[in-house]
């Protein structure tokens, strides 16, 4: 993960999905691993691929690039495990992304209501505009569902 | 063969657990919960066929002293590739015997995490949670997973058509029709 300038009043790590960056807040990233087994067992829950093994921890695999830019990834080089909440309590979950993650500052505009669920609201990063996720809503918990209605073209938008 | 229910150490917090596999695919279950292991041959004979609408995973019923245990298809139960099934669990305190591939080993586990949140089906009812074992990450089943309330109550209910004499069907001395 490479580390830039850190001006803004926040940080986010900028992932990759394919051609799309998305932006989640530094304060929910646990680390970024190369990826390792999946173990996978029976289950009925579609948006988890199985579990990895990290440091003594079973960890959910959930790719969420079919809710974000509509197909799945082909090629996977990291996970970038992040923090999700679930009431009081929160969990780890892998996140396969395609590329290189950044470190970067930036302020984020919030989300309004126009927006879809999972965007927590907006950065502006080297001419583009960028989601910030809502991880508590893009990742699957209990009575979630996920989205297929996502506006894909909202997702990045050069300024 | 028997299996005496598990005591665990409050130090140790350890818990013998037995490896088996269905369809393929490796699962635990507390030895404490598996009340005996029979093979599908020495069943064969007693068992009596049952018919639930809506409930393919139970084919049959055995007696075991005054109780009906309803043969759970394990492969069917997960969704897996069917087997023929060799072994069957009788798992206790429940009404389920649970019908398996195989054993493949008895090992303690030392950690049990549960099931992580992001599995929010109904995968949470069948499963106590995960364990790592030897570089390999394996699901312990919740034993009164396997039926709940209301496939009980559908099976209960096909039961009086399928054993109106239930009653008279014989009982070894072993507990279990032979």
């Amino acid at each position: 993960m490479t580390v830039q300038s850190e001006t803004g009043s926040q940080t986010f790590v900028l992932l990759r999905l394919g051609e799309r960056r998305f932006a989640v807040a530094s304060s929910q990233i646990a680390e970024l691993v190369a990826p390792s087994r999946i173990f996978r067992f029976p289950h009925r829950s579609p948006a988890v691929e199985g579990v990895i093994l990290r440091r003594g921890r079973i960890v959910p695999v959930c790719d969420v690039s079919e809710q974000l830019i509509g197909t799945r990834l082909k090629a996977r080089r990291f996970y970038l495990i992040v923090v999700r909440h679930y009431g009081d309590k929160s969990e780890w979950v892998a996140l396969p992304v395609s590329g290189e993650c950044e470190l970067i500052g930036a302020d984020m505009s919030a989300s309004s209501d126009a927006d879809i669920p999972h965007v927590a609201g907006w950065i502006s990063h080297d001419g583009d505009v960028i989601e910030v996720l809502n991880l508590d809503v893009l990742t699957p918990g209990p009575g979630w569902t996920p989205r297929t209605d996502a506006p894909l073209e909202l997702q990045e938008t050069a300024t | 063969m028997q299996f005496p229910a598990t005591h665990k150490g409050p130090a140790l917090r350890t818990e013998q657990i037995i490896l088996f596999r269905v369809s393929g695919e490796l699962f635990a279950v507390s030895s404490g919960a598996v009340q005996e292991v029979r093979s599908v041959d020495s069943l064969a004979g007693s068992a009596t066929e049952i018919n639930a609408p809506g409930l393919a995973k139970v084919r049959h019923i055995v007696r075991r002293g005054e109780r009906s245990l309803f043969v759970v298809n394990g492969a069917m139960h997960f969704g897996l590739p069917l087997t023929s099934g060799l072994l069957v669990f009788v798992l206790r305190s429940t009404r389920t015997a649970l019908l398996i591939d195989g054993i493949e080993k008895m090992t303690t586990m030392t950690r049990l995490q549960g099931l992580p949140m992001a599995f929010n089906q109904e995968e949470r009812s069948w499963y106590r949670g995960l364990t790592a074992l030897e570089q390999n990450v394996v699901p312990v089943v919740r034993p009164e997973g396997f039926l709940n309330d209301e496939e009980i109550s559908l099976l209960e209910a096909s039961l009086i058509h399928a054993m109106p004499g239930a009653a008279k069907i014989s009982v070894t001395k072993r507990g279990l029709p032979s």
